[in-house]
């Protein structure tokens, strides 16, 4: 069977070219790689090489043709021993059966897009959004059981017990930063654990973010299992390629196989007089990416019940801490297998009147504001998210069904933010409910000013959440 | 099976003797490589030939719209990954970039499964989620398959934390462009691997370009195999169009790197003969230049030239020829026929249930 020479497709987008040379003649003999022909497009001169060996034993498309459709028949390479009366003479222009496809029709994706021909068919709520994917449905845990013994401990305290439980579960689990082994920590978040687990565990990096960030994820795929330590999320910037590129999306990019077991932790958002380049929440930045689950939890108990989580969990995890709130005294249970599932909020207090969401340091604001509220004769409910991705819309909507009004908060930017992801996820799931818009209390739209008074404008306070429950609440 | 059975038996344990002067210097030729069988040179030459046949055949996919998007051909540079492959051993890991079709090949993976995955079809490394710059093979210590220019650097650099935090004597080779050889990143990992002794051998595979900008337009300072002596990575400049001199560095710094001493930095020197990408014309260099290294340093040729110099007869040569083509046949067949994946497939994956 004589092997058809096919127009090919230089770029993504070419559809036809010019068949500018030949290179050849009828007759000459050809082996792969030999330089055939050149093609034109709109673009570009580019040569053709031969794929096959084989004698030229017809050129259908003379040289200087133009307007020749990708896939047409250009010449006819024949075997050893074969002939030019083999050539089938309706081949002209057009590709043969046999090197047709067997699939259907390959789409080229010009922008690396899903195309509207891909469109998602699961899941079926209309519009559903793309988040839904991720089980929203996490099993309820009776947490009440674990508090029948508990501590006085600081968020400090629990995410280092946290950590070295873990590390003494799991032998491949080890922490890595800059500062964590001898200096115990910017923070003293990892006091006392070089001791415990030695330098092959505690690792102190030279400062090299993006370095550290992506050998730690090499390690991951490893089947290690990585803590790792940012300084601040704010530094954490120059390694967001390795954590995005790299751990978020290898997953899904090798079809299943290269699980990423890895947590990235450290303190977020605004601490006190830093000014912007060391104020800045991060939870939308990461909350936006598929492949991440991504936690900020207020008290001392989520602080450990989650980031046990987090280490145990197969993904990589953002773990959102609060330098503010390191300090803070919470009670934590005792029992050394108390550990939370990502993906629940927490109804921190009961109310009836207006809901307000809150996650890491604004759960205190939020708790305030209900205080001063609760004064004024208005009920608020206030959940704690503590898992930002995936997020538990049902808690949520549950409570927003029974409440009719919800206020948002968060220290970051408002625009793309955790409060305008949860007002488009009350339109979609609880748009009836609502007897008011939804109202986001969030961060100013401007870089974190360093002067005391501008930077206190420039956080959301307990005050600016009293004004918008009222607000909703239809009360001046 | 893309890998001649024949080149298992070389993955011999270098004697760590061979490791001993290790600052750059700047040739390989010096160090007369140990004479290598001819079941093992005709191994190499059926793994750079699978190579070959395989890109041409991708390439000729991609022009009849089959595969998508970006597609790096490795032709031209296929001694460098046999040579390498033929130097390490069972659990050692391999981590590249986005031109990695050779790569795969030379690690054992399937010819079918790349093609597939090419193709992007349900049969490919990635279900046809990840293309030809992400396939993975976890079985065959492949690890990518990256497309940002670099980031494979540290992350083959963690995968040699891995082995040493194991306590093993396996070593991670990592991949890079010369282009890549300008990241950043690529400096965060020499430092880590020095500071921490880790085993990496780091392989520049210098094409001489970087898209359309040549080395001398790119990189400063006289070699690139140099680029670590700040950190005391031993470097060397290779002969990447020989494979047995590939071959010979290989062992060196695999012993290297086995004895504990660190990481190490091989510099090949390399040509691509296609364009950077399929849509890529080439005009940043001239015709003679490609022609020059095809015709007077093709690795396949000349290693094909060695063997009929050691008598290995032309048969032989066509069967092994013949093999490769229905390889790579039977490949290109199974990449269409393979269904695309499943519309489900589009949210799964996303992440590892717990
Ligand atoms: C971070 C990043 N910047 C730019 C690109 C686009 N890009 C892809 S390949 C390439 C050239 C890399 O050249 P080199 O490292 O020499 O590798 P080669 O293609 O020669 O194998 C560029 C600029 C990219 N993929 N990633
Ligand atoms: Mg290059």
């Amino acid at each position: 069977m004589p092997t058809p020479v096919l127009m090919p497709a230089l770029s993504p987008t070419m559809t036809e070219g010019n068949l500018a040379k030949w290179h050849i003649k009828e007759g000459d003999t050809v082996s792969a790689g030999d330089v055939i022909a050149e093609i034109e497009t709109d673009k570009a001169t580019m040569e053709v090489e031969a794929v096959d060996e084989g004698k030229v034993g017809r050129i259908e498309i003379a040289e200087g043709s133009e307007g020749v459709a990708v896939n047409a028949v250009i010449a006819w390479l024949l075997d050893e021993g074969e002939d030019a009366d083999a050539i089938p003479s309706e081949g002209a222009g057009s590709a043969p059966a046999a090197a047709e496809p067997a699939a259907p029709e390959p789409k080229r994706a010009d922008g690396g897009g899903v195309g509207p021909e891909r469109a998602p068919e699961a899941p079926a709520l209309p519009g559903a959004p793309a988040h839904t994917s991720v089980p929203v449905s996490v099993p309820d845990v009776d947490e009440a059981r674990f508090f029948k013994d508990t501590q006085r401990q600081t968020v400090r305290e629990a995410l280092r017990d946290a950590m070295a439980e873990e590390m003494r579960n799991d032998p491949v689990v080890f922490v890595m930063g800059e500062e964590v082994a001898e200096y115990q920590g910017a923070y003293k978040v990892t006091q006392g654990l070089l001791a415990e687990f030695g330098a092959k565990r505690v690792i102190d990096t030279p400062i090299t973010e993006h370095g550290f960030a992506g050998m730690a994820v090499g390690a991951a795929f490893g089947k290690l299992k990585p803590v790792v330590e940012f300084m601040t999320f704010n530094f954490a910037m120059q390694a967001i390629d390795q954590i995005i590129n790299s751990a978020a999306k290898t997953l899904y990019m090798s079809g299943g196989q290269m699980g990423c077991p890895i947590v990235f932790r450290g303190p977020n958002g605004a601490a006190s007089r830093v000014a912007a380049q060391h104020s800045q929440c991060y939870a939308s930045w990461y909350a936006h990416c598929p492949g991440l689950k991504v936690i900020a939890p207020w008290s001392a108990a989520d602080a450990k019940g989650l980031l046990k989580a987090a280490i145990r969990d197969p993904n990589p995890v953002i773990f959102l801490e609060n330098e503010v709130l390191y300090g803070q005294t919470f009670d934590v249970p005792t029992d050394p297998d108390f550990v939370l599932p990502i993906g629940k909020a927490k109804i921190v207090r009961q109310g009836k009147d207006v809901t307000i969401t809150a996650f890491s340091i604004m759960v205190g604001k939020a708790l305030e504001a209900a205080e001063k509220l609760a004064e004024q004769g208005i009920e608020a409910e206030v959940i704690d998210l503590r898992t930002i991705r995936p997020l538990d819309v049902e808690t949520i909507v549950a409570s927003v069904k029974k409440t009719n009004r919800l206020v948002t908060t968060e220290e970051g930017w408002a625009f793309s933010g955790i409060g305008s992801e949860i007002a488009a996820l009350m339109m979609e799931h609880a748009f009836d409910y609502l007897d008011a818009p939804v109202a986001r209390v969030a961060g100013a739209d401007v870089p974190m000013p360093y002067a005391a008074n501008l930077e206190k404008l420039a956080l959301p306070q307990v005050e600016n959440i009293v004004q918008a429950a009222k607000a909703v609440c239809y009360r001046s | 099976m893309a890998r001649a059975a024949t080149t298992k038996s070389t993955a011999s344990r270098p004697g760590p003797a061979k490791a001993a002067a290790a600052r750059s210097t700047r040739s390989s030729k010096s160090a007369k490589p140990p004479e290598a069988s001819i079941d093992d040179l005709v191994g190499y030459y059926r793994d750079m030939l699978v190579i070959r046949r395989f890109e041409e055949k991708a390439g000729q996919l991609y022009g009849m719209g089959l595969i998508g998007g970006f597609c790096h051909l490795y032709i031209g540079q296929e001694a460098v990954v046999v040579g390498m492959q033929a130097a390490i051993d069972e659990g050692d890991t391999v981590v590249t970039s986005y031109r990695d079709h050779g790569h795969m090949l030379a690690c054992g993976m399937e010819a079918r499964g790349v093609m597939a995955e090419l193709t992007g079809r349900i049969g490919g490394y990635s279900k046809g989620k990840g293309g030809s710059m992400h396939m993975f093979s976890r079985e065959k210590n492949f690890f990518g398959g990256h497309g940002i220019v670099g980031a494979q650097v540290p992350i083959g650099t963690g995968l040699a934390f891995n082995h040493r935090f194991r306590d093993t004597d396996r070593v991670s080779l990592t991949y890079l462009g010369d282009g890549a050889v300008n990241q950043g990143q690529v400096y965060e990992s020499f430092n880590m691997a020095a500071l921490w002794k880790l085993p990496v051998i780091f392989i520049i595979e210098n094409n001489k370009y970087g898209m359309g900008t040549s080395v001398t337009r790119a990189a400063a300072g006289p070699s690139l195999a140099e680029r670590g002596h700040a950190y005391g990575i031993p470097g060397k400049e290779v002969d990447g169009m020989d494979v047995l001199a590939v071959k010979a560095a290989g062992d060196e710094a695999v012993a290297y790197c086995r004895a504990g001493k660190g990481p190490y930095i091989l510099e090949m020197k390399t040509y691509r003969y296609r364009g950077h990408s399929m849509s890529d014309p080439a005009k940043y260099r001239t015709k003679e230049e490609v022609n020059k290294m095809r015709q007077e340093h093709d690795p396949i040729d000349t290693l094909r030239r060695t063997l009929l110099d050691r008598k290995v007869d032309e048969d032989t040569l066509k069967k092994v020829d013949r093999e490769v083509k229905d390889l790579v046949t039977d490949a290109a067949d199974f990449a269409q026929q393979s269904p695309e994946p499943d519309v489900s497939e589009l949210w799964t994956d996303i992440l590892v249930e717990a």
